[in-house]
This record gives C-alpha cells, structure tokens and sequence, in this order.
C-alpha cells in the first residue's frame, strides 16, 4: 500500500501523530484532563470552521483557537474545582461558533465531515512536513522539562512542596497539549481525538507502574492502531477513523478485563 | 551552632482573620524542634511561610541567614491519591530527583534511590502500587520523597499521625539517624508529646493568644494537648 504517495504521507503523518499523543495522554490522564482534552478539540473544530471560512488552512486555524484558548483556560480555572464548570461553558460557545463559521463559509458538509471526523488520506507533502515539526516540537517541549512535569503530573502536591512552580508548568503543559489535540484532530477528527490521547494512555495506565513504562505502551498502543487502521482502510475503503476507534477500544477492553482479572 | 531560621515579630493574617501574631523565635542548624499546638492555631500555616509557600503579612522571616543554598525537604499533612493511583512506590520516590533534566536515570539516581528505599525499610515494598500501600507505607514512600533531595531542613507535617506505635518509633528513629549522621535540621509538627520528648530537642509550642519557645528540657512536663 506504501507504493502509493498518498498511503505513504498518511502512515508518515500518522506515525509521527500518534509517538505524539500517546507520550502527552499518559500526561493528561495523570493530570485528570482527559475533559478538557476533548473541550480543546471542540474549540479546535471552531478553529478549523473559522480557518475554512478565512481561507486560511484548518489546522493553522485549529491551532490558533486552541493555544489561544488553552491559555486562557490555564488561567481561569487554576483552581480544579472550577475547571469542569468553565469547560463546559466554553465549550458550548465554541461548538456553537464552530457551526456558525461553517454555514457562513457556504462549503459543503464533506468540510465539516473531514473536520469532525478526520482526513488523514490525501494529505499533502506539506502538510506532512507541517504535522512532523509540530510532533518534534511537542516531543522537545516534553523532553525539556520532563522530569518537573512527571512531577507535577503524578504529585502535584509533592511537587509544589518541593517548590516547583506548579502554575507554570500547568500553563505550559496546556499549551502543548492544544497543539497535541489539533493534530491529532488531522488523523481522527476532532469529535475524536480521544481515540488517540486518552485511550493509549488509559490502557497503559493498566500495564505499567513506571512512567516510562506507561510511555512506551500508551505509544505502542497509538501506533498499532493508526498503523492497523490506515491498512484495513486502504483494503476496505472504510474510514480510517472508524478502524482505529475500534482497534483502540478492542485494545482498552482486553486491557480492562485484564486488570479485573488481575485484582479479583 | 548557628541559625537556620529567624523569625522576628511574624504575623499573619487570611483576608479575614489573623492566623499567626508576633512570632519570634530561631531554628539553629543541625537541630529537632517540634512544632505543637492545637487544631487551627497555625502550625501548617508557619511551615507554608518557611517553605516560601506564603509571605509573612508582618515582621519578618530570615531562612538561611549566611545564604548558602539551603534545600527543603516537606512533607505535607494532606496528600489525595486515589486508590487506583497506579506508580510503583519506587517510581513515586524517584519523582523528586530532579538534580537532571532528561528522562533517563543515572546509575548514581538508581543507587541513591535504592539506598533512601532501604532506609526507609521499602526495598521489598518497592514494586507496589502507593495506591495499594497501607497508610503507613505511604507515609514512608512520602518521607523517603523527600529524602532522595537530600535536603538540609526536613519538615514533617504530622508524619506520624496515623502510624502504629512501631512504625511511628522507625520513622523517627531514621530522621534521627540522619539528623546525627548529616548534620539534617529537623522541623517535626505534631500532636504526640511523647514522641516530641523524646526525639527533639526543642519545641515551639503555638497557643491562640501566645507561644513558648525553648529546648525540650524547658517544656511542662505535665502538658497534655487537646
Ligand atoms: N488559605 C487559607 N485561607 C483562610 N484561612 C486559612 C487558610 N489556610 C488556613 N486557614 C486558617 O488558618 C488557621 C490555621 O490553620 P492551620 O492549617 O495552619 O492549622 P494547624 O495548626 O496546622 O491545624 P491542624 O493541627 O488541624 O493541622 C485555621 O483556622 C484555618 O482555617
Ligand atoms: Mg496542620
């Protein structure tokens, strides 16, 4: 299938995405932010809506609202009680903004259908080498200050005991994480990047008891599915999403009944 | 010996109501105070001021005098991990090497954290989960986090609240250990007066108008808390 130049942009592109969000989800499910991780890519699907309605690409639309927003959750909702109640709220403005864009910007829904449920296929060489230096750069900005973040993430109460400074790093791990979710949203969709941040993360979550341990599987886990799922794609011509989405959920359930059998 | 802490006429206050007044009293290096008083008279509060966690509202508050860089090692009265919290008690421990950057352990972090994992009696605990751990394991997991700094001012806040007798004499008995051997100040907040006698060598003693502050020798003998 490889032989193809555009199977072979999409399993590059997908490769790179998926090393991406599974090292983050281990960090958003440590955090409890699997929520917010979803809401960032409702505000990602209004970015991508308002991208198409300017005329700019949906991704650089997608990644503007998310970063934008992704700062300003940060700050306020610093304290956790408040954070489910203002990501609700912002999240039904996006969606509905998203909605608004799109009917203004008179595409067709095939638009909309892409954006909320991914295009990986078809992609172009540029747009691959834009999804690569975006994936190097959340890589790098988890590599910097990985071992602060373990901490934060897995202690946050130890953490700031030890003096680290625990709203910056929440602010800054935001930031990664909205440039995470929007490409992510390019392989599955934006009503989808669950698929990809959280359930790796989740699975390993059941496997491991180390971070990197958690790392390695929740990675495996992503990349098993983008890789099975743009096969069994290219040989049904179903949608590509749909084949992850079950491959991670076939994988979340054998984890799950695993770890039951594991503590009876 | 020489100061670690001097505290001059501290005082503060919450936007509503004023926590701590007038405070003064010094914390030399190399000694075991322990930090008593009732519930809500501020003994948490004082410790936040010292680990820089809030600012004095009055007086003032010298850490360190001679400005060598002093690290702090707490360990907090409250910790929520839920019981499907899924790192090892190793992996917990080594969360506070930070001496690094990268993700990868050196075979000196390794060592360090398998000698902190031996004092703190750990070694074959190391594998279970911290949510699978009972309470006094946890607590040990905690104390030995915030060994593996190698700080030089350990503060326990109410360490040993929940430990059996035996367990509660270990704990104490290793900060002990560590206060001889490396010369560890030891700031240890508690309720049990016993345990205050018979480890430390000074108390400071938070009361709702007032303070004492002194070497263990001078505190009532007949005191009771609560
Ligand atoms: N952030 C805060 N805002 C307002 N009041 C606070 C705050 N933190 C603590 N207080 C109040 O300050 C007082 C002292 O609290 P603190 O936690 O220092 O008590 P403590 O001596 O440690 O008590 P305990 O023995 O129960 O641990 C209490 O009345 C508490 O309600
Ligand atoms: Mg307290």
């Amino acid at each position: 299938m490889l032989t193809f130049d555009f199977m072979r942009h999409a399993f590059v592109a997908s490769t790179f995405i998926a090393i991406t969000c599974g090292l983050i989800g281990v960090f958003v499910v440590a955090r409890n932010m699997s929520f917010l991780a979803h809401t960032l890519s409702e505000i990602g699907f209004a970015g991508a809506s308002f991208g198409v309605f300017m005329g700019i690409a949906p991704l650089n639309g997608m990644l503007l609202f998310t970063l934008l927003s992704s700062i300003t959750i940060g700050q306020m909702s610093a304290k956790e009680s408040r954070r489910e109640a203002s990501i609700s709220a912002i999240s039904s403005l996006f969606v509905g903004l998203g909605i608004l864009f799109l009917s203004l910007s008179n595409r067709n829904a095939s638009y909309a259908t892409n954006i909320l449920f991914g295009s990986i296929i078809g992609i172009s060489l540029a747009d691959v080498y834009q999804l690569i230096i975006l994936s190097g750069v959340i890589m790098l900005g988890l590599l910097l200050f990985y071992r602060y973040l373990v901490f934060d993430s897995y202690d946050p109460i130890g953490a700031q005991a030890q003096g680290l400074k625990t709203n910056l790093l929440s602010i800054y791990f935001l930031i990664l994480l909205a440039v995470s979710v929007s490409i992510a949203a390019q392989i599955v969709g934006s009503l989808l990047v669950f698929i990809l941040v959280t359930i790796p993360a989740f699975i390993a979550k059941y496997f491991a008891k180390s971070v990197p341990g958690m790392l390695v599987i929740a990675v495996g886990a992503a990349l098993l599915g983008v890789w099975l799922g743009l096969w069994f794609g290219y040989l049904t011509n179903w949608p590509v999403t749909f084949f992850i989405a079950i491959i991670e959920f076939g994988f979340y359930f054998v984890a799950l009944v695993y770890h039951r059998s594991l503590s009876r | 010996m020489t100061e670690l802490v001097n505290a001059q006429h501290l005082g503060l206050a919450f936007s509503n109501h004023q926590v701590l007044k007038d405070l003064s009293f010094t914390i030399e290096r190399g000694s075991m105070t322990s930090l008593i008083g009732p519930n809500g008279v501020g003994k948490t509060t004082l410790v936040r001021l010292l680990i820089g966690n809030l600012q004095p509202t009055e007086g003032q508050l010298v850490i360190n005098p001679d400005r060598q860089h002093l690290n702090i090692g707490y360990v907090p009265q409250f910790r929520n991990l839920e019981a499907e919290y899924p790192l090892s008690i190793r992996s917990f421990v080594s969360l506070n090497q930070l001496d690094r950057r990268l993700p990868w352990k050196t075979r000196k972090e390794r060592q360090a954290l398998d000698q902190i994992l031996a004092q703190t009696h750990l070694t074959s605990l190391q594998k279970t989960t911290v949510g699978n751990a009972s309470g006094g394991e946890k607590q040990k997991a905690y104390l030995a986090q915030a060994l593996i700094s190698k700080p030089d001012l350990l503060i326990l806040d109410e360490s040993t609240a929940s430990l059996d007798i035996e367990t509660k004499e270990e704990v104490m008995a290793l900060v002990a250990e560590l206060n001889r051997e490396y010369d560890l100040t030891v700031i240890f907040v508690t309720h049990d007066l016993e345990l205050a006698r018979k480890y430390t060598d000074h108390y400071l003693f938070l009361k709702h108008d007032q303070y004492e502050a002194g070497p263990m020798t001078q505190l009532d003998p007949n005191l009771e808390l609560d």
